[in-house]
């Protein structure tokens, strides 16, 4: 689908007629920075069913939503970056509210590991998490509502860029949207398969050791939530 | 409930007065940043956008100092527990700690802001004051909200030190936008203009938010 998105995108959509080849990048720029708010506040919305429930999936849910939404930021940034240097020519303009919202949100979002990392018990270390979550998904719609609200036009938007323009671009845009958004949620089946195998592993090793050396085993190398 | 909060506030406030660990060096704090910042900036004196700038940065860096120390009492001897095992609303615990953190950080600014006043600020402050008077209840109380919340997760991690400038300063951001935009004209060279009512608005929404999440969430943070 993402493949599909892309192809469209080089062969299908007409060529901006005054950015050139570089607005193609808008193709993966904007789905990836729609996916990576909605994962942001899935990861919030996760984190409250964890919080109501004490189910430890939610917790992982919430985790692996906020992580890859973390990658895909970062991708953002860089895709963003370089789209400027194109159109606006410079890597970085700081009058503009969307960028540098989207800046301190990824900051805030950047602190969530080392949050984890620092607490030792696994079950608090869960619970901080989940608050940490919903506080800073609700910190991301309401700085995205303020800045919709004192609006500066540089930064184009994607609903009038996909109005505006011919029926192909809007097709093309919402085939990439789409397709960046089963990327985000394929990479979540599979890290959460990952961890749930890795979650499996540790305890059999345990049980086969006798719980004897139980925790002491093995020191946590990432801040997932385990076990 | 509000036995509980007048309490505990009444403790902290004891507490601050005896020891007087926390606001002296916010205030010490401030005004040494204001020392930097001359020589940072190389000027004698400053006004409009430049001066809000430099006044609330220190504000907030000074308000980062107090929420590291907020829970550290509790958290060393015991208190955590202790009122845990009270039958109290766990609620009254934030409300009394955001209190406590609104008083020291109105402390703070009594000697910061006329300090700033004195040695930075190059148009007279009087007639700007009832405007900034405003500013400085609705940010403060938007740090004391978003502080309380910010040290009561902090406080059981490992980097204490390094996670609470960190989770605090991207979350206050709206607050130093919107406080710095509000005072900007206040402190304008050719006298104060009208204060801007859509940055107030904003602090105001911003208090009012996170005041509701942070009552939300507070209670799963004192679950043992």
């Amino acid at each position: 689908m993402l493949t599909a998105g892309f192809a469209l995108a080089f062969f299908y959509a007409p060529t901006d007629a005054d950015q050139g080849i570089i607005q193609k990048i808008f193709y993966v720029h904007v789905p990836m920075a729609i996916v990576a708010l909605c994962g942001f506040v899935a990861g919030a919305v996760f984190a409250v069913q964890h919080l109501r429930t004490r189910e430890r999936k939610w917790d992982m849910r919430s985790y692996v939503a906020i992580h890859l939404s973390i990658v895909l930021a970062v991708g953002v940034l860089v895709t963003g970056s370089i789209w400027a240097r194109a159109s606006w020519g410079q890597w970085w303009v700081w009058d503009e509210p969307m960028l540098v919202v989207f800046l301190i949100v990824f900051l805030l979002y950047a602190t969530y590991q080392p949050l984890r990392f620092s607490i030792e018990d696994p079950e608090k270390q869960s619970r901080y998490a989940s608050v940490f979550a919903i506080t800073a998904g609700a910190f991301v719609p309401l700085c995205f509502g303020a800045v919709r609200m004192a609006e500066n036009l540089t930064h184009p938007q994607a609903g009038t860029m996909t109005t505006s323009g011919p029926g192909s671009v809007t097709l093309t845009f919402l085939v990439s949207l789409v397709g960046m958004t089963l990327l985000f949620v394929t990479l979540c089946k599979y890290e959460m398969a990952s961890k749930n195998a890795t979650m499996k592993l540790r305890s059999l090793k345990r049980r086969l050791a006798g719980d004897d050396d139980f925790g002491a085993a093995e020191p946590a190398r990432s801040a997932a939530p385990q076990h | 409930m509000r036995r509980t909060v007048s309490a505990l506030l009444a403790k902290d406030l004891a507490l601050e007065l005896r020891t007087r660990e926390a606001v002296p060096a916010m205030v010490l704090f401030s005004i040494t940043t204001y020392v930097v910042f001359h020589f940072g900036l190389d000027r004698n004196a400053i006004d409009g956008d430049l001066a809000s700038g430099v006044l609330w940065v220190t504000l907030l860096f000074a308000a980062i100092l107090g929420i590291n120390r907020l829970f550290v009492a509790e958290h060393e001897q015991g208190g955590f527990d202790g009122f845990l095992l009270a039958p109290v609303d766990r609620t009254a615990l934030f409300v009394a700690k955001a209190i406590a953190l609104f008083a020291f950080l109105c402390l703070v600014e009594l000697i910061a802001v006329p300090a700033f006043a004195v040695l930075l600020l190059g148009p007279s402050l009087g007639q700007a004051l009832p405007g900034l008077l405003l500013v400085l209840v609705l940010a403060n109380a938007g740090i004391a909200i978003v502080g309380t919340l910010v040290a009561a997760l902090a406080i059981q991690t490992r980097a204490r030190d390094l996670m609470v400038p960190l989770l605090a300063l991207p979350m206050l951001v709206p607050v130093v936008l919107g406080a710095s935009r509000a005072t900007a004209p206040l402190l304008a060279q050719g006298g104060a203009a009208a204060l801007p009512g859509d940055w107030l608005s904003l602090l105001a929404l911003y208090d009012l938010l996170f005041a509701l999440i942070a009552y939300a969430v507070f209670d799963f943070l004192l679950e043992d």
